[in-house]
């Protein structure tokens, strides 16, 4: 089974993170969370393992800690 | 037309039990007439038990109430002898709609699985379902058995005994007593008989209000569940439909937190709304209207000495999933076998407690289900709204988000993992689905249903292997007769399986062959005989 990748695994880090960012351009508050609401589920289905769903939000809780 | 539900099916009668001087001694009372207490009566009366029915009623529950009925009640109701009237009368549907906003997201149908004698679920009034219990316990009254139900009785008091338990019972001749060996608490979400012991209640409570409505509909209309979220017609709120037998309709609206309640069952105010949602120019007469609220809660423990509670007396979910009656029905499915082995001295009395563990565990998965698909339908913070919405977008252009949209899990029966009953699994290979703990899954035979040949008690189901004769214990051996259905759900890539399997057609044990030793020991520990 795989973990959860927490090292460096994109090519081109700054494209990927302009990306996300320019979906949320001229967005509220209101639908930016709307959009970050759709991308997670899109992104969990494609992982399509809760284990690395778990340990993503265990990773994304403690970020801070 | 006079609704069924105005008739007295049962009106009081004095009985022999209320001569002055005597105090009556029954080996079983059941304190409520609902669907779970008539059910447990029929079912402990087959098992040859006397059994006493009190409800301070004499009618069977006004409006419709539980209506969806899960292929396990029908396959229980089989037993009961009372499955084929429900199907004859009960509603099948397959299509669903799904509507978010002023549209149509996305519909599903249900393509339920082959090889079932009986459907996955049927929409009927529960007062139907019990007219067809008042109906068994008459034949089976004419057939001499001792089941007796008492309209008009109502317990006003119970103490426990060492030994059972003492009732007192108002009747409109005045009080009488009687005593109990056994007491099944059948007596719905408020049970008396759960306040008169000081036992709690605890869980969680929604605050949101829901406006249930039966309408009669004589237009076409088309035979499909129906569900809105924020739908136009009432915004930020969720609204359902579907179809009862007798061209009646469910109208399930949800009303919010601060509501009036008279004013919202204004028929005048409920007709607009019902307008609104059926569309311009559809002609409907309102049968019943209702206002609820509901709570997810349950007892911590089930049996309380002599004293057992059962269906909504014992656990109390969200109408979200059809999860009352049918967990109630597969409640007393259980115990009553059980009660019947511990009364008649076959098992010792510590068999009654895994009739707790067994239905805690059950009781819990439907809170959590009931619990999850409340919380979809009636977001609790402003994200839980964010990501449900997104969920309901991304379902009109994406199969994949379509099973995150919870509007109600159907009904499935629990697994009981981890029972006290349970032998370890020995056959390896065996499908997941009929592990030791797992309600046996129909499957057709060469000629008929699987589960319309197990019985009323304890056998060993074979195939493709000879068990040794164990005393007294019957065996139905499909050897050489293995259909397809029989070998994806009870063989998987196993070559040969023996099974044991409980009164309740839940499975004790299985392996692929096994000794005398081995079903002996297996049997002892599914009747409670701790090893």
């Amino acid at each position: 089974m795989t973990d959860l990748i927490l090292t460096p695994n994109l090519d081109n880090a700054d494209d990927v993170y302009a990306a996300i960012l320019s979906e949320h351009d001229g967005l509220s508050p209101k639908d930016s969370a709307a959009l970050n609401a759709r991308l997670i589920l899109i992104l969990a289905n494609h992982i399509g393992d809760p284990k690395i769903i778990r340990q993503a939000l265990n990773a994304a809780k403690t970020s801070d800690a | 037309m006079t609704p069924a539900y105005e008739i007295p099916l049962y009106p009081y009668t004095r009985s022999a039990d209320q001569r002055a001087g005597d105090t009556a001694h029954h080996p079983v009372v059941i304190v409520g007439a609902g669907p779970i207490g008539l059910a447990a009566g029929v079912d402990l009366a087959q098992h040859g038990v006397p059994v006493v029915i009190l409800d301070e009623n004499d009618k069977v529950s006004h409006g419709s109430r539980a209506i969806c009925f899960s292929q396990r009640t029908l396959q229980i109701a089989d037993r009961l002898g009372l499955g084929h009237p429900l199907i004859e009368r009960g509603v099948q549907w397959n299509l669903g709609k799904v509507f978010f906003g002023d549209r149509k997201v996305y519909e599903f149908n249900l393509l339920p699985e082959t090889g079932h004698r009986r459907p996955a679920f049927i929409n009927l009034q529960q007062y139907y379902l019990e007219q067809d219990l008042v109906a068994c316990i008459r034949t089976l009254q004419d057939n001499g058995c001792a089941i007796d139900l008492r309209g008009g009785n109502r317990v006003t008091s119970l103490k426990t005994r060492q030994k059972g338990a003492a009732l007192t019972i108002d009747t409109p001749d005045g009080p009488y007593e009687m005593m109990a060996d056994w007491v099944i608490a059948c007596d719905g979400a408020g049970s008396a008989v759960r306040d008169m012991m000081g036992l709690g209640f605890t869980g969680r409570v929604f605050e949101d209000n829901f406006l249930i409505a039966d309408v009669s509909m004589q237009a076409e209309f088309p035979t499909e569940r129906w569900f809105w979220f924020d739908p136009p017609f009432n915004p930020g709120q969720s609204a359902l439909l579907h179809k009862q037998p007798d061209d009646i309709w469910r109208i399930d609206l949800q009303l919010g937190h601060d509501i009036d309640r008279e004013a919202e069952k204004e028929p005048a105010r409920v007709r607009a709304r019902v307008s609104q949602m059926l569309g311009e120019g559809v002609a409907f007469d309102l049968e019943w209207v209702s206002i609820y609220t509901f709570q997810c809660r349950r007892m911590d423990r089930f049996r309380h000495g002599q004293v057992i509670f059962a269906g909504d007396a014992a656990h109390q979910v969200s109408p979200f999933g059809a999860r009352g009656a049918n967990s109630g029905l597969q409640d007393t499915d259980n115990l009553c076998w059980k009660l019947a082995a511990v009364i008649r001295g076959k098992a010792p009395e510590t068999l009654l407690d895994s009739y707790e563990v067994e239905r805690v565990q059950a009781a819990d998965e439907n809170i959590l289900n009931s619990t999850r698909s409340t919380d979809f339908i009636t977001p609790k913070s402003e994200i839980s709204r964010v990501f449900r919405d997104a969920v309901l977008d991304l379902s009109e252009h994406h199969p994949f988000a379509r099973p995150f949209v919870n509007s109600g899990r159907l009904s499935v029966p629990c697994i009981h993992d981890g029972s006290p009953l349970n032998t370890p699994d020995e056959l390896p290979g065996g499908p997941g689905r009929s592990r030791p703990g797992a309600p046996c899954a129909d499957a057709a035979l060469k000629d008929g249903f699987l589960l319309d040949r197990l019985g009323w008690q304890f056998q060993l189901l074979a195939l493709d292997t000879r068990p040794p004769p164990v005393n007294g214990l019957p065996v139905l051996d499909l050897t050489g007769q293995l259909t397809p259905d029989l070998k994806a759900r009870y063989l998987g890539t196993a070559d040969s399986a023996l099974y044991l399997i409980r009164p309740d057609q839940h499975i004790a044990a299985r392996w692929a062959t096994a000794s005398a030793t081995d079903i002996q020991s297996a049997l002892a520990r599914a009747m409670g005989h701790t090893r």
